[in-house]
């Protein structure tokens, strides 16, 4: 089964996100932060991740490049999470090693459609 | 399939709650320089904005916008920490607030607050010439499909650079992905495939060729390789012709011949992917999520180390119970004493997993200081005081619905503090105090209560002015004689106020008595204590637990009566010696080394008594406020657990009354309320006293008179 | 209807019920009671139950007209001696006195307060305009309590205003 790794510090976010992408059949792993989400992605094998930018501890595009360090997250598909689409926000993440964005306010349906684009 | 999202609504409601406080709290705090803190706030504004859009709460997402871009320069650097923007981010906590609560509570709220702070808002940020970009067209979140109705052929031209696997892009999904719009046939062209031994496993050397036919936009396909856009050269044109499959071929045929790969591998023709068609457009963004909060009879959140308790003592009690079940079986009077310790074991159950079920409608009183700083921090802005505050014993433990009913009380106190107590900067300089006024709030248990003391370092009561305006109102007369705490008990009058112009803050005089009545209608007393140029200390006294109690029943003449156990320090039999009588009428006790007063409940009642003398009587030594006094009853019956109804329901406080009770043959008793019975004492001696000594020259001169003559 | 017989009618032990009386549409019912000779009268629909007497728990420091607190039904109820409070007669308690328990809600709070008379007697059916003034001089009963006076035969019932019976008034303390 797919295993997306979710990681945002707002616990109504998180929620939602790991509910829409259960209903839909994917396995989830949460993480409160940066830290917390790069500890559990060393723990498990993880298909996708799906990451907020602002958080406590590391923010999004750290955790973006630390994750890319490890061997197993090469090819990884990770998407920030992000109110922003400007050009700057793609160019950071694009830098960090990010795969794609999902824009925020977070809408179900696009997510589990957009999600398509990089896992089964 | 649509995800329905409205059950997670309460809790971003509460989380936003919890983010808003942070943000008050951390803005008050703020200081140049702060990243972490000002980071912060930042996010707190943030997770409300994402959230609120999520559920389509657009006056919340607009209005949050305009904060978190000031926010957001703030963090940047880009723009200075002013005081004046700290105040309009409160002012605008307070607006994010007034939203959050009508989406909860189901109700309009109060726009014009909200429409004058986004105008400040805007203005302040444009002075720095930054323009606010509108937050809802920067993400649109709806699945918009443009459909139109003809289905048209488009032509994808698909070739990406060598490293953009390396993204975690996978060409092959986005295929995918794009099936989702239509169907998809599509041919990979190797032509730049290198030798095997030359192939590089983490690089791309295919290239596609896609026909697509949809009904959707170009915009819709460029959307569905946006995140490779930069990574790829992606050429789409679109052929009018209609779902005619051999036209199409005959477009695509050519493409493949110039592309026939030199070492021979043959073409690769996918079929199409069979995905379900695209989802219907979302229309959850539109309707408005149904809020369940009006329903919600408030919930509470209890540590699980509560709960765990209450899950063993449970445990313990069934264990109680079924032994006392297999005694009965079989029970001859052997076993009498193991039904005893049984029906112990029985007891012991029971209060313990009493008190832990009431200890779960237990809070930190934190929940209700924790509006205080800004109450303090914006009054002392209006007034031009400078105030501290102190919170002390935040962690101390009430129920629940005490501290819901006691933060109004509690807010007009402090209000009070601030407006009469704490006096002007020069003034306090000029008595020799520091320019800072303090205020202290502070929490602890006392016995069976919870005691919050309101202190201030201010001015003080003035007791003249209070007596005058008692003596104006027609509350006394000139010849009435009261002690500093009587007189101080005057404030709680009906429309009492001593505040020279009415402030708008706190002079009203609607308050004290209204502030006097929640707190006994909760059980709770409050007493003042205040010293000219020094201070006032406005202490409140609630019961810990509304409901049950264990109390000695005590006989007082022909009537029963309940004193808390907790108050009582010892029980005794009076021994004739130790008895001493003092100026007059005061008995005391020898109890060890004190000297104990004895109160005669049976005179401060008004009950007609067989014995009225205090070597007849039993003494039952009870303490409150620190203070010792000794009980005068006549006989001292059982011990029990009672269960307290209140005589505030359909008559009103009765003093040296806390309550009443329901006895096992159905009598009610009235339960004491000790520290009353000790105030009572006190007055009822104060009173004795004065009237005496205006009473003696009187006498001495006639005595005088009759001598002489 | 001979009002006498109808009083020893009134069983000593336990509630009364009023069911099976029937309520007609229009108008107003009232139920009267006596205090000493007079005849007096509640709005029904204030009439939670009509108790015997019994002693109640004494209230410390409390007026001598309010006698104490009974327990009803696990319900503190506090007892107010009507004949005590407007001084009409002599306040005896006998086979036939008993206990009217109002219960009368106003804006604030819901008070529920058991008066003691000395004897319930019949229903009464009152048109609004069979309602007179009462009387503003003389009278035991101050102004603020009466509603208005009805003639029923030759007597005269006095309505009682059962928001102002709910008043209580502090307790005066020293």
């Amino acid at each position: 089964m797919t295993k997306v790794l979710v990681v945002d510090d707002s616990n109504s976010i998180r929620d939602m996100v790991s509910f829409t992408l259960k209903s839909a059949g994917y396995e989830t792993v949460e993480a409160k932060d940066g830290q917390d989400g790069l500890n559990k992605a060393k723990g498990t094998a993880i298909d996708l991740v799906i990451s907020d930018v602002n958080m406590p501890i590391m923010d999004g595009i750290t955790l973006c490049q630390e994750l890319r360090k490890l061997p197993c997250f090469k090819f990884t598909p990770i998407l920030m999470l992000t109110t922003e689409s400007s050009g700057d926000m793609k160019m950071r993440g694009k830098a960090a090693g990010a795969t794609g964005w999902l824009v925020k306010p977070f809408n179900p349906e696009k997510l589990l459609a957009t999600i398509k684009r990089v896992v089964r | 399939m649509s995800v329905d999202l409205s059950q997670f609504i309460p809790s971003f409601l509460e989380e936003s709650f919890e983010g808003l406080e942070l943000m008050e709290s951390s803005l008050l705090d703020l200081e140049q320089g702060d990243d972490e803190t000002i980071n912060s706030i930042f996010r707190a504004a943030h997770s409300i904005k994402g959230g609120a859009g999520t559920f389509g709460f657009n006056n919340v997402t607009e209005f949050t916008h305009l904060v978190e871009t000031l926010l957001d320069e703030m963090r940047d650097g880009r723009r200075n920490i002013k005081q004046d923007d700290i105040e309009l981010l409160l002012d605008s906590v307070d607006c994010m607030r007034l939203l959050i609560e009508s989406i909860r509570d189901e109700t309009e709220c109060d726009t014009s607050k909200i429409f004058e702070t986004s105008v400040l808002l805007e203005k302040t940020l444009a002075t720095d010439g930054i323009k606010v970009s509108d937050p809802l067209t920067i993400n649109d979140s709806e699945i918009v499909e443009s459909k139109t109705d003809d289905l048209s052929t488009w032509q994808i031209k698909f070739i990406p650079e060598h490293h953009l696997v390396q993204t975690g892009n996978d060409p092959l999904l986005l295929f995918n992905a794009l099936a989702d719009l239509g169907e998809v046939t599509l041919v990979a062209c190797a032509k730049e495939l290198p030798a095997l031994n030359d192939i590089d496993a983490e690089e791309i050397y295919l290239t596609w060729n896609l026909t697509l036919e949809s009904s959707a936009s170009e915009d819709d396909i460029k959307e569905v390789f946006e995140w490779v856009e930069d990574e790829c050269e992606l050429i789409i044109t679109k052929e009018d012709i209609i779902s005619s499959d051999l036209p199409s071929l005959e477009i695509s045929s050519p493409v493949l011949s110039t592309e026939t790969p030199s070492f021979e591998e043959p073409d690769v023709i996918l079929p199409a992917p069979t995905n379900e068609k695209p989802v219907e457009t979302s229309t959850t963004n539109s309707d408005k999520p149904s809020s369940k909060a009006k329903n919600d009879l408030g919930s509470i959140r209890v540590g699980v180390d509560k709960v765990d308790s209450l899950i063993n003592l449970v445990g313990e009690l069934v264990i109680t119970q079924s032994m006392l079940s297999e005694l009965g079986n079989d029970f001859d009077l052997s076993k009498v004493e193991r039904l005893n310790s049984g029906l112990e074991q029985l007891l012991q159950n029971t209060k313990e997993l009493q008190e832990s079920v009431m200890r779960i409608r237990m809070l930190p009183i934190s929940f209700a200081f924790n509006r205080f700083p800004r109450l303090v921090h914006d009054l002392s802005k209006k007034t031009g005081k400078e105030v501290e505050l102190i919170l002390k014993g935040e962690q101390t433990e009430l129920d629940k619905t005490v501290m819901e009913q006691i933060g109004d009380p509690l807010v007009h106190l402090v209000r009070n503090a601030v407006d009469h107590g704490i006096e002007s900067a020069e003034i306090r300089l000029a008595n020799g105090k520091p320019q800072k006024g303090t205020i202290m709030l502070n929490a602890y248990h006392q016995g069976g209560s919870i005691v919050i003391e309101i202190k201030d370092d201010g001015g003080g009561i003035d007791r003249e002015a209070v007596f005058n305006k008692a003596l104006e109102k027609g509350i006394v007369d000139e010849n009435t004689v009261l002690t500093d705490a009587q007189t101080f008990d005057l404030l709680f009058e009906p429309g009492f106020s001593t505040a020279k112009e009415v402030s708008d803050i706190s002079g009203r005089g609607v308050g004290m008595d209204v502030v006097k009545k929640n707190i006994q209608s909760l059980g709770g007393r409050i007493q003042v204590e205040s010293e000219r140029g020094k201070g006032s200390t406005f202490r409140v006294n609630l019961p810990l637990t509304l409901a049950i109690l264990d109390g000695q029943l005590v006989q007082v003449g022909t009537e029963t009566y309940i004193i808390p156990l907790i108050t009582i320090v010892e029980s005794l039999q009076p021994q004739k010696e130790l008895i001493n009588r003092v100026s007059g009428d005061m008995v005391l006790y020898r109890l060890r080394e004190d000297n104990v007063p004895v109160i005669p409940v049976y005179q401060l009642f008004n009950i007609p008594c067989e014995f009225e003398n205090i070597e007849n009587s039993l003494l039952v030594v009870v303490e409150a406020d620190g203070q010792k006094v000794g009980l005068m009853v006549d006989d001292l019956l059982a011990q029990q657990q009672v269960v307290i109804k209140s005589l505030n329901d359909n008559y009103q406080q009765v003093e040296g009354v806390s309550g009443a009770t329901i006895l096992g043959d159905g009598s009610v008793a009235m339960i004491l309320d000790v520290p009353g019975i000790i105030s009572m004492a006190l007055a009822q001696a104060q009173l004795n006293q004065k009237n005496r000594s205006t009473f003696q020259p009187k006498i001495t001169q006639s005595i005088s008179e009759g001598v002489s003559s | 209807m001979d009002i006498q017989m109808l009083a020893e009618e009134v069983p000593v032990e336990g509630e009364y019920s009023l069911e099976g009386i029937d309520f007609i549409t229009s108008g107003e019912q009232y139920l009267t009671f006596l205090l000493a000779e007079e005849q007096y009268a509640v709005d029904i629909l204030c009439v939670e139950e009509i108790r015997s007497w019994e002693n109640p728990t004494r209230i410390p420091n409390s007026p001598q007209y309010i006698k104490g607190v009974i327990n009803m039904r696990g319900i503190i109820v506090p007892i107010v001696d009507l004949r005590m409070k407007f001084n009409i007669g002599e306040a005896v308690y006998c086979e036939t006195t008993v206990v009217i328990v109002l219960t009368v809600e106003t804006e604030e709070k819901t008070r529920t307060i058991g008066f003691v008379v000395d004897a319930v007697s019949d229903v009464l059916n009152v048109e609004t305009n069979e309602i007179k003034p009462a009387p503003v001089f003389g009278g035991c009963v101050p102004q603020n309590y009466l509603d208005g006076l009805v003639n029923v035969g030759e007597n005269v019932v006095t309505i009682l205003n059962v928001k102002a019976l709910q008043v209580v008034e502090k307790h005066q303390v020293s």
